[in-house]
């Protein structure tokens, strides 16, 4: 790829980028405005009086129109200040800052064990189309998919936590303090998050495997005399790459979606969790805080994807 | 036909196919494609195969590296080249003959070749497959494979892929690859079909004169009996799964032996558009399940007699020419001159 197709990628991708941030923020600011609950109630405390609790209203700017709220709201956050939390007054960014780092450790685990785990699964199936391996690891793949991850990481949790004591319950340690802790801490909710995305690649890559073998382009390198590990393993894959990056960044928001899910059965502070609490109190800047962190990430998470792809099939992002 | 006569002197036979067969298992049971199929190539020979759409011409080829769907193909007969059995010599024995002994070039080449790696890397993996040599040296024969034929700037070309390339450019590039080994014979399955009219010429002058050149046998599966005339030195005519006629190219086009072949050549220069009918011959191929008892042109045959019911072998006939028709020394057919 030359520079000038990964300007473009980039350039497309940043195009894109500022109507869905302003989309995305909006509609969360809307929901959060029309479901019924009052953060002002929360603050004032039990058994306070209607004019506290406007008092209340006006010292926040809630008594202010609904597109004013937001406006306001979204031009601080252009000036990177995300505002403090309506309950415990902490900076948004400092609990984004000390809640994101959980959660990327248990979505890069999960993203790993499943590519570590699904691309063999599905070479070796593609590799022997209709045996005994293929039709296994087909199986596991559709029950993989089906399986809910909150179901799995409860069983996760019962099994390998509760009855044999392998693994901490809930909780977490700090990446930063104790590595291994940390990943200790991480393992049972990456998993539970990785099994599904393992029976998607196993599948993609099985797929797009048997595809690509079956080719005329291997037909020709078969007749050159080249050995079945180089067509496997040079041309095959690298010709599975695009479908495997593409398969790869949606598993990437996808996890990063159920990570509300699984931090909540494993009580992980993460974003999940962040999400959540600010979410039931009406606590909006946190809301909006996190909603903008992660459509960020996402969108980040696209871009890398799609600039690996230029690397990998010279005929795209020309 | 100046080319056409040019015979090597002391004939060496390279590859023996006596009585190919190969037939595909498929959900309506075992699909017989082609039989009897039995053909000698000389080296530095070059073959045209020619025929209708679905005579086997194309698994024909495909059958000689092993290169058919391994799950549902069975081969039977020998397919002796120069002492090794094609058909069940050992996968490391095939891999060896594969690209260095013979060579094999598409009809379509953008999707005969890799997409996703640069046309040198393509060509010099050929070649590191079956030598002992380095990366650099493997690009600098990989260049120069290139330049031989007739691709400018070949340093530039070596690092760009498939898409960025013209086709005929891509169909240099498949031969480059094909010859990087120097192998004693290429299969080339229509080559230029998918390429227009000017760039076909050059790619056929192309390969004459590497056949030439290096004294290497060409197998030219065609619908297009004007590039046999121009391009080989000997004609195979394959009618149903069947070779039905085996000549000297200029005796074939002159006088022809064989009713399907004398029709086929009133279809000059180019064999009619695939699955239409050919103008000359009434009727059409009959598909794999319905193969008539007998001769198997018989129901489009218009010199078809008592006795053609008959199963057909291929006869000897003189100047070295075989065909499978009893009658052949009573008829007098036209030819491509007639
Ligand atoms: N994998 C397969 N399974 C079943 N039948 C097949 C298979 N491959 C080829 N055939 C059949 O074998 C016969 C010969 O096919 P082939 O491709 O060799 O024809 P051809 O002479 O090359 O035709 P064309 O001129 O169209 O290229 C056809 O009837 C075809 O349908
Ligand atoms: S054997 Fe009979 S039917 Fe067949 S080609 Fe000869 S004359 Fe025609
Ligand atoms: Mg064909």
């Amino acid at each position: 790829m030359g520079s000038h197709g990964a300007l473009k990628v980039v350039g497309r991708r940043l195009l894109q980028a500022a109507p869905v941030i302003v989309l995305a923020t909006f509609i969360v600011f809307a929901l959060l405005k029309l479901l019924p609950g009052d953060v002002a109630v929360t603050l004032a405390g039990d058994n306070a009086s209607e004019e506290r609790i406007a008092e209340i209203r006006r010292v926040y700017g809630l008594d202010r129109p609904f597109l004013a709220q937001y406006g306001a709201w979204l031009w601080n956050a252009l000036h990177f200040d995300l505002s403090r939390s309506l309950l415990s007054g902490e900076q948004v960014l400092t609990s984004i800052l000390r809640c994101f780092p959980n959660t990327l450790l248990i979505v890069g685990m999960a993203l790993t064990l499943a590519l570590a785990t699904g691309i063999p699964l599905g070479v070796a199936a593609a590799t022997r189309p209709d045996s005994f391996i293929d039709r296994t690891v087909m199986a596991i793949a559709s029950l993989g998919i089906a399986v809910p991850n909150f179901w799995l990481a409860m069983i996760l949790v019962s099994v390998f936590a509760l009855k044999w004591n392998l693994f901490p319950a809930t909780g977490t340690t700090a990446f930063s303090k104790s590595p291994t802790d940390a990943i200790y801490h991480a393992t049972l909710p990456a998993l539970a998050l990785a099994a599904g995305g393992m029976a998607e690649v196993a599948r993609q890559v099985r797929g797009s495997l048997l595809d690509i073998l079956s080719s005329q382009h291997v037909r020709t390198l078969h007749a050159k005399g080249l050995s079945p590990q180089i067509i496997l393993w040079k041309h095959g894959l690298k010709n599975v790459g695009v479908n495997l990056l593409t398969v790869t960044s949606l598993l990437a928001n996808r996890m990063l979606a159920a990570t509300v899910v699984v931090e909540a059965v494993f009580a992980i502070p993460g974003m999940g969790n962040l999400i959540v609490h600010a979410a039931i109190q009406r606590d909006f800047p946190v809301v909006q805080g996190v909603v903008l962190a992660m459509v960020i990430v996402v969108i980040l998470v696209n871009l890398i994807a799609d600039l690996l792809c230029a690397v990998v099939d010279p005929r795209v992002g020309r | 036909m100046s080319h056409a006569a040019t015979m090597p002197p002391a004939r060496q036979t390279l590859l023996d196919v006596r009585n190919l067969g190969i037939s595909f298992a498929t959900a309506a049971g075992r699909l017989q494609a082609t039989r009897d199929v039995s053909f000698s190539v000389a080296r530095g020979e070059r073959i045209g195969v020619v025929g209708e759409s679905g005579c086997g011409k194309t698994i024909t080829g495909l059958s000689l590296l092993r290169l058919l769907p391994q799950t549902i193909t069975t081969i039977d007969g020998r397919l002796d080249f120069d002492g090794v059995d094609l058909a069940t010599c050992t996968p490391k024995q095939l891999r060896d003959i594969r690209g260095r002994r013979i060579g094999m070039i598409f009809q379509e080449p953008m999707s005969a070749l890799d997409p996703v790696f640069t046309v040198g890397e393509q060509i010099a993996e050929s070649l590191r497959a079956h030598r002992n040599i380095g990366k650099r040296e493997a690009r600098d024969r990989a260049i120069a494979a290139l330049n031989a034929v007739g691709i400018a700037a070949p340093e530039r070309r070596y690092d760009e892929y498939p898409h960025q390339l013209s086709g005929g450019m891509r169909q240099r590039v498949m031969i480059a690859g094909a010859m990087i080994c120097s192998p004693q014979l290429l299969i080339a399955d229509e080559p230029t079909t998918a390429l227009d009219v000017t760039v076909q010429a050059q790619i056929l002058e192309l390969l004459r004169d590497l056949s030439e050149g290096s004294h290497m046998a060409l197998l030219f599966i065609t619908h297009d009996l004007g590039v046999v005339a121009e391009t080989c030195t000997r004609m195979l005519t394959m009618y149903a799964g069947e070779i039905i006629e085996d000549a000297p190219v200029d005796l074939a086009l002159e006088k022809p032996l064989h009713p399907y072949t004398s029709g086929l050549l009133r279809a000059l220069p180019r064999l009619s558009a695939r699955r239409s009918a050919l103008p000359s011959i009434p009727g059409r191929v009959p598909p794999l399940t319905q193969m008539p008892q007998g001769c198997r042109f018989r129901p489009r045959c218009a010199y078809a007699r008592a006795g053609c019911e008959a199963e057909q072998q291929m006869r000897a006939a003189p100047d070295g020419r075989r065909v499978r028709c009893w009658r052949f020394e009573t008829l007098d057919l036209p030819g491509a001159t007639a």
